[in-house]
């Protein structure tokens, strides 16, 4: 370890590169003969998809990485796994490393289960012997053990994924690092994984988080760093950097909103605006009485009346569990929408006294139905804070302690009273 | 997990050089893995399997006896033709396929180098030994069909796994570099079976080296097959004086090739996840 403890080290590290070289993909020989080097050089943008960025993790930290697309999250895990070099700066990683960059990475479909733990166990830098020694408890996690001797090609996409990310779970090494492997699979996988993963923290292994979700970093990881084209925007308590970082998406947490030209989209609807509003105005703060409006604007570009684009949202709480989803075609003035190109406002009620307390991420995607397309989604567009002041005429009344449960509706009650059987009449 | 004091600690940088072979040895067991992958896939959907092995040889056989024994009177060092032709196609088929299989290698693996690090040399290399089982299995062949010409082993069969390793290193010599040159220019897989096929008439496959005028012989043995193919030849049937002179002059330019070679490939392997 270095004098401080640190496992992982990075000192000014910076990544370049060259946007066309990328995009071609390769290069034929024809093209370096024809063109000199510095004609290609010339005739490629660079790009810095990392820059002075240092960093020092210590042993048994769990660091989420945030940003948005494009930020560098990606990258700066490649360079701390060795997948590729830094164009500048140093760096050191002390003990072994495991990434789990793509879930099933080396999997190969001919071959059984069993056959691809090995194949995939080696690949991750295990040793045979290890991975005799844990394969049962791989299997055990991933729940295959029926299908052990059976090609992974007849296996199930849920199979699959708990099988990948089992191998990779049990990997022996002192720097784990995981990239976006909860945007697949079911609840209770998920769940799963944010257990195996926290346990992995517990046993003095270091974590390095990459993720879209927010409530997963939040729940996993104590410390977050922020990557904002490249660079190292923000570093330390996870609450307080996520919160930054919703702050800073286009205004506020309350407020996301994109220039024509970055809207997320297609070529029939385009993400404009995503708001949260209390009392009409943008606010990322709403107290558990009062109700909330979500407000979502998107450009209609097409003038195709079979295509009727339709807004949903998705509420996730802190522990990433969907709350519900709603739809704007449950309205009437939704069927009446003009199918011409125009910009569409669409605003849908979240009635007080409704939702638990705690932080609420808001998933919005404008999407056809018949035949079933996304034109434009948007993860964590906004998010809010739902806070119960405890006033005496909430839900939870004057009871101050934890209140339990994901939602926290104030139901109508039906109460009635009657004298006990043979007690005396009490005069009224 | 290891103690503290003994972690490997690995150094992130902008470039780092030298051969270090050492890593091959040390991932033997990925090595092994993947070798063994492609073995599996290679024979899984293929209904004689295995016996494609035997086969490829045997028909090259058939084919160059008739036209080269036959028709053109190729002389065979006094060797029926077809043992003569097949004792080279042997180790020529493990070559050919090694190269092929190693020149594609990195680019079939692209999932594998763009999403997690382990040493790159393991692919080419792995790609080559899967080869073995294919030759052993050849020879096997080679060696129970010499009674059907009256013949037997020679006692120097004993010297059968050093041609092996030979064929290896001159399949790695010639291969490394194609594979990390393959990455970065897809002309390269099309110019190796051409590539291959001029190889194959520069080195004594189906013509014996004794052809060539003896004082063009040492440019012969500079090809790392011609002593692979006369080493394998007279280890099986020692038939002729033991080719010293040429396996050393061709083992020299192996190891010469092989060190070009991996240093091409340590050079170019730290671009590959940027540009496969």
């Amino acid at each position: 370890m270095s004098s401080d403890g640190a496992v992982i080290r990075l000192e000014s590290v910076g990544k370049r590169y060259a946007i066309g070289a990328t995009q071609e993909r390769y290069r034929t020989l024809r093209d370096a003969i024809t063109r000199s080097s510095k004609a290609i050089r010339a005739g490629r943008r660079e790009h810095w998809a990392l820059k002075n960025v240092d960093l020092a993790v210590h042993a048994g930290e769990r660091v989420g990485i945030v940003g948005r697309n494009g930020a560098g999250k990606s990258t700066l895990l490649k360079i701390i796994s060795k997948i590729t070099q830094p164009t500048e700066g140093r760096g050191e990683v002390h003990g072994r490393v495991g990434s789990l960059l793509e879930v099933g990475t080396g999997f190969h479909p001919e071959l059984t289960g069993r056959d691809n733990i090995f194949l995939n166990g080696v690949i991750l830098g295990m040793h045979r012997r290890e991975i005799s020694a844990k394969i049962d408890q791989i299997v055990d996690f991933a729940g295959v053990s029926r299908y052990l001797d059976t090609p992974v090609k007849r296996y199930s996409s849920g199979m699959y994924l708990r099988l990948a990310f089992a191998v990779a779970a049990h990997l022996d090494s002192d720097v784990l690092l995981i990239d976006e492997v909860l945007a697949v699979g079911d609840a209770e996988f998920q769940k799963r994984c944010i257990g195996r993963m926290a346990e992995i923290g517990e046993e003095g292994r270091t974590l390095l988080f990459v993720s879209h979700s927010m409530p997963a970093v939040l729940r996993l990881c104590p410390r977050v760093i922020l990557l904002d084209g490249g660079r190292l925007a923000a570093d330390g308590e996870s609450q307080k950097v996520v919160r930054f970082y919703m702050d800073a998406g286009g205004g506020s947490a309350a407020e996301r909103t994109w220039d024509t030209d970055d809207a997320p989209g297609d070529e029939v609807a385009r993400l404009v605006a995503v708001r949260v509003l209390v009392d009409g105005r943008p606010n990322d703060e709403v107290e558990i009485r009062q109700p909330v409006d979500l407000e979502v604007e998107y450009l209609r570009l097409t003038a195709d009346p079979a295509v009727r684009p339709s807004v949903n949202l998705h509420l996730l709480n802190e522990d990433g569990l969907k709350l519900f989803v709603t739809n704007d075609f449950t309205e009437q003035a939704w069927h009446d929408l003009p199918s011409r190109p125009g910009l569409v406002r669409s605003r849908c009620r979240i009635p007080g006294n409704f939702l638990a307390e705690g932080r609420i991420f808001v998933l919005a995607a404008v999407s056809s139905y018949n035949p079933t397309m996304i034109h434009a989604m948007e993860n964590d567009a906004v998010s809010f804070q739902v806070v119960d002041r405890s006033e005496g005429d909430g839900v939870r009344g004057p009871y101050a302690n934890e209140w339990p449960g994901v939602v926290r509706p104030m139901l109508d009650w039906a109460l009635d009273w009657q004298p006990l059987p043979g007690a005396a009449p009490t005069q009224p | 997990m290891h103690a503290n004091g003994h972690r490997a600690v690995a150094v992130i940088q902008p470039r780092t050089s030298g051969l270090r072979l050492g890593e091959v040895v040390r991932s033997r067991d990925l090595l092994y893995f993947l070798a063994w992958r492609d073995i599996k896939v290679r024979y899984a959907q293929a209904a004689i399997g295995a016996a494609w092995a035997v086969l490829q040889p045997v028909l090259m056989m058939v084919i160059f006896a008739l036209f080269f024994g036959r028709l053109a009177k190729v002389p065979s060092d006094g060797l029926p033709y077809a043992v003569f032709a097949f004792t080279g196609l042997v180790p020529w088929t493990f070559f050919s396929n090694a190269v092929g299989s190693a020149t594609e290698s990195l680019v079939t693996n692209v999932n594998l180098i763009t999403k997690v690090y382990f040493p790159r040399v393991t692919l080419p290399f792995s790609a080559i030994l899967s080869w073995l089982p294919d030759l052993g299995l050849a020879s096997a062949v080679l060696l129970l069909l010499l009674p059907i010409y009256g013949l037997r082993p020679s006692w120097t069969v004993v010297f059968l796994p050093l041609m092996a390793v030979l064929a290896v290193l001159a399949a790695a010599a010639a291969s490394l570099g194609l594979s990390a040159l393959n990455v970065k220019y897809r002309d390269v897989r099309y110019a190796v079976p051409f590539l291959l096929q001029v190889w194959f008439f520069v080195t004594p496959v189906v013509y014996p080296a004794s052809l060539v005028p003896r004082h063009l012989r040492v440019v012969l043995a500079l090809n790392p097959m011609t002593g692979v193919v006369e080493g394998f030849r007279w280890s099986v049937l020692g038939h002729v004086p033991a080719p010293w002179t040429l396996l050393a002059v061709s083992t020299a330019t192996t190891l010469v090739l092989l060190a070009l070679s991996t240093l091409y490939f340590r050079r170019a392997e730290q671009d590959f996840a940027d540009v496969i």
